[in-house]
């Protein structure tokens, strides 16, 4: 093929191209204006970049600049949440049990467990009650892909119960809906609030996210032949309530991604004041003895930034702070030992001849 | 017309085969034998014996596949390749149960990869077979009976046609030559496609045939018997069986497919061989594939990374055992996985077995690790370097219209690691034009033109020159001759305008310059614009004599059959007169001959044997009697050949009559002999008549050397690269053109700097022991510690030898360069062959991987495009290797945290799209734009940007990233509330946060690694980061079933919300902190040597010579420690070479 080159060159050649066709590849290069033989001479115009001693210490400044205010926000916000953390998967078992606990949680006893928490700052509405399960792995893999999407979408889809094996059919053969690892070993514990006399309603809606709802969870499709097997993984489902609006399911079915998680159990909607005491009934289902899992009780207000976590705040600081740092450092090394820039003789093997 | 003209001679006379009534014997003796068993009918292709024979048809494939086979052949190449083998068996592997991730996603990026690569493929052969469609629809005259000739295309043609072949149009098979429009059925060939050579051949028919015309060719009807098709393209055996009778078919009445008729109205022929198994397609093999090194090592590192992700896997596979193994009655029950009810991959169990299974998951899991684009990037970056290098105006050859080609784009990136350079000398350094400039005729020595190498020498040794040489220098540009007449650069007042006949040995100058204008092969043209006689010679030393003799008054003006025609000074009568020679034989030159003779007769009866060669073989054929200026020649000669020129000897002798005809006799025989010892036959015949010579003189011409070759040298030895000449020059002429090449200066300086240095100097036949295998390594050794090497009188063999021993030797990469059919076992056997596209034809081109047009382009194409190509390879595979680590390491460490269960972190589309379209561009154009200073060609050759230590350190730059990425991510998100809506941060959003800030580290990690940014790598860093955002909208809007895990995930979840953009800025800038704290403190402290000339730029300094040559220095004493003597040789005359040029 040949191309042609404007300008400079001249009496033209006919280009034997190797192996490609560029002809297209230059038509469209001439045709966002662009200069083809500056192409082909790789005379493209270009910066080259080049780390001087300025760009390397404004560079850092500029970091350290953008950092620290975004840390000392991120630690407000932080800050500002006020977070408490109970953990009651020991407290909740009765002194007699508490050499099997296994055998405590999978037999028939009462469960209730009550206990009090201080509130220690005023917290305002909402206030998110979660559920934080430890060494809990739901993102283990026969765990995370035991669950069929097209069965919770539509009730025509009810046999489509691959993948959910063993938890996909009753004995006689009935698709289980939900099916799946996931839905069955749904957690069951439940939490109900009092402050004094005052019931603290917890409000479950819109604690999941909204396409699940929509989307994933059809609003036609009941649960059926669920948790009827001889062996009962964790919470039952009202087989009324489509399960779009099983909130607690669609919540537990977005499976974590850590084996240390917290789900959104509900809302409470009204402030709550510093000392408050709050009574917590809980009923202590859900079986994390099996394999030393740890269960907490949360309850949480939120900010811009989310929930509780120092560390981005802290990191940012930390890093603006080493930027601020190496700055400095580099320019103390440039202002007490200033050197020629491109002096060969500090090339360190130069140098080491020296020293030697 | 000049072909007009010709067209009356019967040049068959000129040449010394005569038309032979050949003798059966030796080979033809074979005929119908095994390996000789073709039969031809002519003019009967379609007879029953020729369809029995079923012999192949003309058409010709060239095409690597045809349309049947090319799926599965290509699709055999591309997982030949381990690593595309290995993603072959992980794409099945992923329809298993196995698969951490849905098989089509893993199977898509593979299809797209083999598929650019098949495509690539499938675009080369489909240019091929254009090619090919071309060729066989060519069309020629075919013989249809009845005496009509009918247009057909090639590939109709059948082994028995009889063709009218035209001028000028190519021979569409191997034919026999049955006549042609000469009377005495000769024809010219040009076989400028076989060898390269762009003399014309003369081939001529057996005189049986040589009268059949149009009319004739009806009833014409003979048996020809030959050889199977073979690949030998100067040998032919066979018989033709015509009107009863056999006669001997030689390669003189071969025509080759492929050369082309010329200055011949039309030929008859008779088809022989067809389609492949013309000798030329036989002849034609696939030119030797070279790998860089770079290359190699990339296999290895591919290897390393194998290592680490069995590793991976192992360890995981077994921590996974040991858990499952817990699930059922260890400490830690899980019973939400079911243990009781597990199929095989998961049961505690068999929990050795489902460890095994999942040693196979992680191997998929952690497959991205490996680059699945890595070789097709690499292509498509090369094959876009070659075309820079194909397009490049700085190394286009204006004159010749030759631009630069890179024949294969396997080696960009080894040009930028050249140690040695081994050079052909003639036609590679020199122009290969050459001029007459001095002569010794009778023990006196004429001539006074001052050579470049004796300027060289003059110059060195500092001295001006003489006040002899001076006037030289001037008389020679005052003289109009000089520019005038190319080739002839001879200026002597003694000889030249007539004064000769004055000289006391005028007879002896006569006879000198009288056989210089007979004793040669050229032809006379008249031009017709000057009337000037010009000369289409052989080579270029032989126009050169010619001119010299018309120049000196001996005009040679006309050839005809028999006779050679000479205007010469009568010294009788004064006049000009012109005289005729009677051509009885020409006894060719040749290599091992070493010289060349005709035998002529004079007008008075006389016959002569003129003989020239080389002093080698002339001096001991002398006379007794001949001998008389032997050692005043001698020392002539060894003067020319310290001043750098090519000498000949020239003596002759007179023979009587009964001498000649029993040489005449014995030498027909010789020619006429069809086999394989022909040549030897004939040089004995020859050795007998050409002896007791008479010594004329000798003759000197120079070869000028190519434009701009010190100036080449001196930067190559800037570089840093060691130069070798192999030559067939004498030893003095090569030392000389050494001398000039500057490569042996500065010896001065040396012993100055306390240090010797030696340049070695071996001949071919010391070289022949040198290569023996016990001292090879000894030679090997000492020219190492030589500052330059010139092997002169050596073999094409040899040469190949040298380069093989110096390749393995070294262990560092070696570049060949040479431009004739000699150098062609060098150039195969260096790690590069550079072919000159000059004059001697196509030969060292073809089986080059590069060809340029003049040796100074070696300079753009070494220092320039070859270390940029080094660069960019390196830096792009480095870098591909990070980016893989660091995403591979994300995947592992997210899987400590799943209890190695082989869970990915991230979306199987995210997966595997990660390496073909949010990465994999701007590492493309990284390998495509970014340059640096071609000062720094010892970086290369040193390979320090491809060493373990920076490979290994961009990878744990890798993992360093990886570490970052990872726990920043889970300890910034997890697990408190994601948003103001207390949200969580669970595995769809934790991945896909992971996931950006892996797509802007990677890319903004190549920004920063970059030091050439233009726009181009702008769009492609930015849109590969902008790509991601767009997929992830896209890929969200997507119907649930599709998208899975990834719905609205962007649009729903982490657009809206603060965290994902602080955690994104966080995790990007810590992940670069420590690559450029890493960057600034080498470049402030331990710059590398580009990060200097950067500084230099940037300061402006690289106006200041002296500045910038105190950095070379100092950056070349570190390159060869250890060689301390050989850099410093080199050193200095580089401050000398500048200062010089300054």
């Amino acid at each position: 093929m040949a191309l042609r080159c404007e300008g400079t060159l001249g009496k033209r050649r006919k280009f034997t191209i190797f192996l490609f066709e560029l002809k297209e590849f230059a038509k469209f290069m001439r045709s966002c204006d662009f200069n083809y033989s500056r192409f082909t001479q790789q005379e493209l115009p270009a910066c080259k970049p080049i780390l001087t001693p300025k760009w390397v210490i404004s560079t850092f400044l500029l970091v350290s600049v953008v950092f620290i205010p975004i840390g000392v926000v991120s630690l407000l916000a932080s800050q500002d949440v006020v977070e408490i953390v109970y953990r009651y998967d020991n407290e909740c078992i009765p002194l007699d049990s508490v050499n099997d606990k296994v055998g405590f949680i999978q037999s028939s006893q009462d469960k209730t467990c009550n206990r009090i928490l201080t509130v220690p700052k005023r917290m305002e509405q909402p206030i998110y009650v979660y559920y934080q399960l430890d060494n809990f792995y739901q993102n283990h893999r026969r765990y995370v892909r035991s669950r069929n999407d097209q069965q919770l979408r539509s009730p025509g889809n009810e046999r489509e119960t691959s993948s959910c094996s063993p938890e996909d059919t009753t004995a006689d053969g009935n698709p289980i809906v939900p099916c799946g690892l996931i839905a069955w070993s749904l957690f069951n514990d439940t939490y109900g609030f009092t402050r004094g006399n005052q019931q603290l309603a917890i409000n479950k809606r819109d604690i999941s996210w909204k396409s699940d709802r929509d989307r994933k969870f059809g609003s036609n499709v009941f649960p059926r032949n669920f948790q009827n097997g001889t062996l009962i993984g964790g919470a039952r489902l009202d087989t009324s309530i489509p399960l779009s609006e099983q909130e607690d399911l669609i919540v537990w079915m977005r499976t974590a991604a850590l084996p240390t998680f917290r789900k959104l159990y509900g809302k409470i909607e009204v402030d709550l004041q510093a000392g408050d005491a709050i009574n917590v009934t809980l009923i202590n289902n859900y079986n994390t003895y099996s394999f030393n899992g740890k269960k907490k009780l949360v309850l949480s207000t939120s900010s811009w930034l989310g929930g509780k976590n120092d560390f981005v705040g802290i990191a940012y600081l930390t890093v603006g702070g080493l930027c601020f740092f190496l700055a400095m450092v580099f320019m103390l090394i440039y202002l007490i030992k200033p050197r020629q820039l491109g002096d060969p003789s500090y090339l360190s093997w130069n140098r080491n001849a020296g020293g030697h | 017309m000049r072909t007009g003209r010709k067209k009356r001679f019967k040049f068959s006379n000129i040449y010394s085969f005569k038309c032979g009534k050949g003798l059966f014997k030796d080979d033809h003796s074979q005929i119908g034998g095994p390996g000789f068993s073709r039969v031809v009918y002519c003019n009967e292709p379609d007879g029953l014996d020729a369809s029995l024979r079923n012999y192949a048809t003309n058409y010709v494939r060239t095409t690597k596949y045809t349309a049947a086979t090319f799926l599965p052949k290509s699709l055999f190449e591309q997982f030949r390749r381990v690593a595309n083998f290995y993603f072959l068996v992980t794409g099945i592997l992923s329809f298993t149960s196995l698969a951490p991730y849905s098989a089509v996603s893993a199977i898509v990026p593979l299809i797209v990869v083999i598929g650019a690569t098949m495509a690539k493929e499938g675009i080369e052969d489909w240019r091929r077979k254009q090619q090919d469609i071309e060729v066989n629809n060519r069309k020629v005259k075919v013989h249809e009976g009845g005496g009509k000739f009918k247009q057909t295309e090639w590939k109709n043609l059948k082994v028995g046609h009889i063709v009218k072949v035209e001028k000028d149009e190519f021979f569409p098979a191997d034919l026999v030559l049955l006549s042609s429009s000469y009377e005495d059925a000769v024809c010219y060939v040009e076989t400028m496609n076989l060898d390269g050579e762009t003399n014309l051949k003369l081939k001529q028919a057996l005189e049986v045939t040589s009268s059949l015309n149009e009319e004739d060719i009806k009833n014409f009807w003979a048996v020809v018997k030959c050889e199977d098709p073979n690949a030998n393209l100067y040998s032919f055996v066979g018989s033709m069986e015509f009107e009863g009778q056999q006669h001997p078919l030689s390669p003189q009445q071969l025509l080759l497919r492929d050369s082309k008729l010329r200055n011949t109205d039309h030929i008859y022929g008779a088809v022989i061989f067809t389609g492949h198994d013309t000798k030329v397609i036989q002849n034609s093999t696939k030119p030797p594939s070279k790998r860089s090194k770079v290359e190699k090592k990339m296999d290895k590192i591919v290897y390393l990374l194998f290592g680490v992700l069995f590793l991976i896997a192992f360890f995981g596979s077994v921590y996974f055992g040991i858990v499952t193994k817990d699930d059922l009655d260890g400490q830690r029950k899980r019973w939400y996985l079911r243990p009781d009810d597990a199929d095989i991959f998961f049961d505690p169990e068999r929990a050795p077995i489902a460890a095994i299974y999942h040693f196979l998951t992680a191997l998929l899991l952690y497959s991205y690790l490996i680059p699945i684009s890595l070789y097709v990037s690499i292509e498509i970056v090369k094959v876009l370097q070659s075309i820079f290098i194909n397009q490049d105006v700085l190394m286009y050859y204006e004159e010749a219209d030759k631009p630069a080609h890179a024949r294969t784009s396997n080696l960009n990136e080894e040009l930028g690691q050249v140690d040695t350079i081994l050079s052909d000398k003639t036609g590679t350094l020199t122009c290969n034009s050459m001029e007459f400039i001095k002569c010794s005729v009778a023990g006196t020595a004429y001539g006074s033109g001052v050579t470049e190498v004796e300027k060289a020498v003059a110059k060195r040794k500092g001295a001006p020159l003489t006040e002899n040489g001076k006037d030289d220098n001037e008389r020679p540009v005052d003289s109009p001759k000089k520019s005038s007449v190319k080739g002839f650069n001879f200026y002597d007042e003694r000889i030249m305008n007539g004064n000769w006949v004055n000289e006391p040995r005028s007879d002896v100058i006569q006879k000198f310059f009288r056989l210089l204008a007979i004793c040669h092969t050229a032809i006379p043209d008249i031009d017709e614009n000057t009337g000037k006689v010009v000369y289409e010679a052989e080579s270029p030393d032989e126009a050169a004599f010619v001119i010299a003799a018309r120049e000196l008054g001996f005009e040679f003006f006309k050839r005809t059959q028999k006779n050679v025609y000479v205007k010469e000074l009568n010294l009788v009568s004064g006049k000009r007169v012109e005289r005729s020679f009677e051509l009885l034989n020409v006894l060719e030159f040749n290599s091992s001959r070493k010289r060349m003779s005709v035998i002529v007769r004079d007008e008075e009866g006389k016959l002569l044997l003129l003989c020239k060669g080389a002093d080698s073989v002339m001096f001991e054929r002398l006379a007794k009697n001949g001998r008389e200026y032997e050692e005043q020649t001698r020392e002539h000669v060894n003067e020319y050949a310290d001043a750098g020129l090519r000498t000949l000897i020239l003596a002759y002798r007179e023979l009587n009559e009964e001498e000649y005809n029993v040489f005449d006799e014995k030498f027909s025989e010789a020619k006429n002999a069809v086999s394989a010892d022909r040549e030897a036959l004939i040089d004995e015949v020859t050795e007998e008549i050409e002896k007791d010579l008479i010594l004329l003189g000798a003759t000197a011409v120079e070869d000028k050397l190519q434009q701009g070759v010190p100036e080449c040298i001196d930067k190559l030895a800037q570089a840093g690269i060691k130069i070798w000449v192999l030559t067939g020059d004498k030893m003095e002429t090569a030392i000389n053109i050494g001398v000039l090449r500057q490569i042996t200066e500065g010896k001065s300086q040396i012993a100055k700097s306390g240090s010797e240095a030696f340049a070695l100097i071996i001949d071919g036949k010391s070289l022949a022991y040198a290569l023996h295998d016990d001292i090879k390594k000894l030679f090997l050794e000492l020219s190492i510690g030589c500052a330059s090497v010139i092997c002169c009188r050596s073999s094409p063999k040899q040469k190949a030898l040298v380069t093989r021993l110096v390749k393995e030797g070294i262990k560092k990469t070696t570049l060949a360069i040479g431009d004739g059919a000699n150098d062609v076992g060098m150039l195969q056997e260096a790690d590069i062959g550079i072919g000159i596209s000059g004059v001697e034809g196509m030969q060292a081109v073809m089986s080059s991987d590069i060809a340029i047009a003049q040796f100074r382009f070696l300079e753009r194409l070494l220092l320039v495009h070859g270390h940029w190509c080094y660069r960019r390879i390196s830096s792009m595979i480095c870098y591909f290797f990070y980016k893989n680590v660091t995403f591979g390491f994300t995947l592992f460490l997210y899987e400590a945290y799943a209890s190695f269960s082989g869970q990915p972190a991230y979306n199987d589309w995210f997966l595997s799209l990660y390496n073909v379209f949010f990465t994999s561009l701007p590492v493309i154009a990284m390998g495509v734009f970014d340059q640096d200073f071609p000062l720094l060609y010892q970086e290369g050759v040193q390979n320090v940007l491809f060493s373990w230590s920076r490979i290994i350190g961009w990878m744990l730059n890798g993992v360093a990233s990886a570490i970052i990425i990872f726990f920043f991510c889970v300890r910034a998100l997890n697990p408190q509330a994601f948003n103001n809506d207390g949200k969580i941060a669970e595995y769809q959003i934790l991945g896909t946060t992971m996931y950006t800030c892996v797509v802007w580290v990677v890319n903004c990690q190549m920004a920063l690694a970059i030091s050439y940014f233009t726009l181009i790598q702008h769009i492609f860093i930015w849109g590969g980061i902008i790509l991601w955002y767009i997929f992830l909208l896209a890929y969200g809007a997507m119907p649930l079933k599709v998208s899975t895990t990834a719905y609205k995930v962007f649009v729903e979840s982490l657009a809206p919300t603060p965290s994902f953009y602080v955690v994104t800025v966080f995790v990007v800038i810590s992940a670069l902190v420590p690559y450029f704290v890493y960057k600034a403190v080498q470049m402030r402290f331990f710059p590398m040597y580009h990060g200097m000339i950067q500084w230099i730029r940037y300061e402006g300094r690289s106006e200041d010579p002296e500045y910038c040559n105190m950095v070379r220095q100092r950056s070349i004493r570190h390159n060869t420690v250890g060689f301390t003597a050989r850099s410093l040789a080199r050193t200095s005359p580089l401050q000398d070479g500048n200062k010089n040029q300054r």
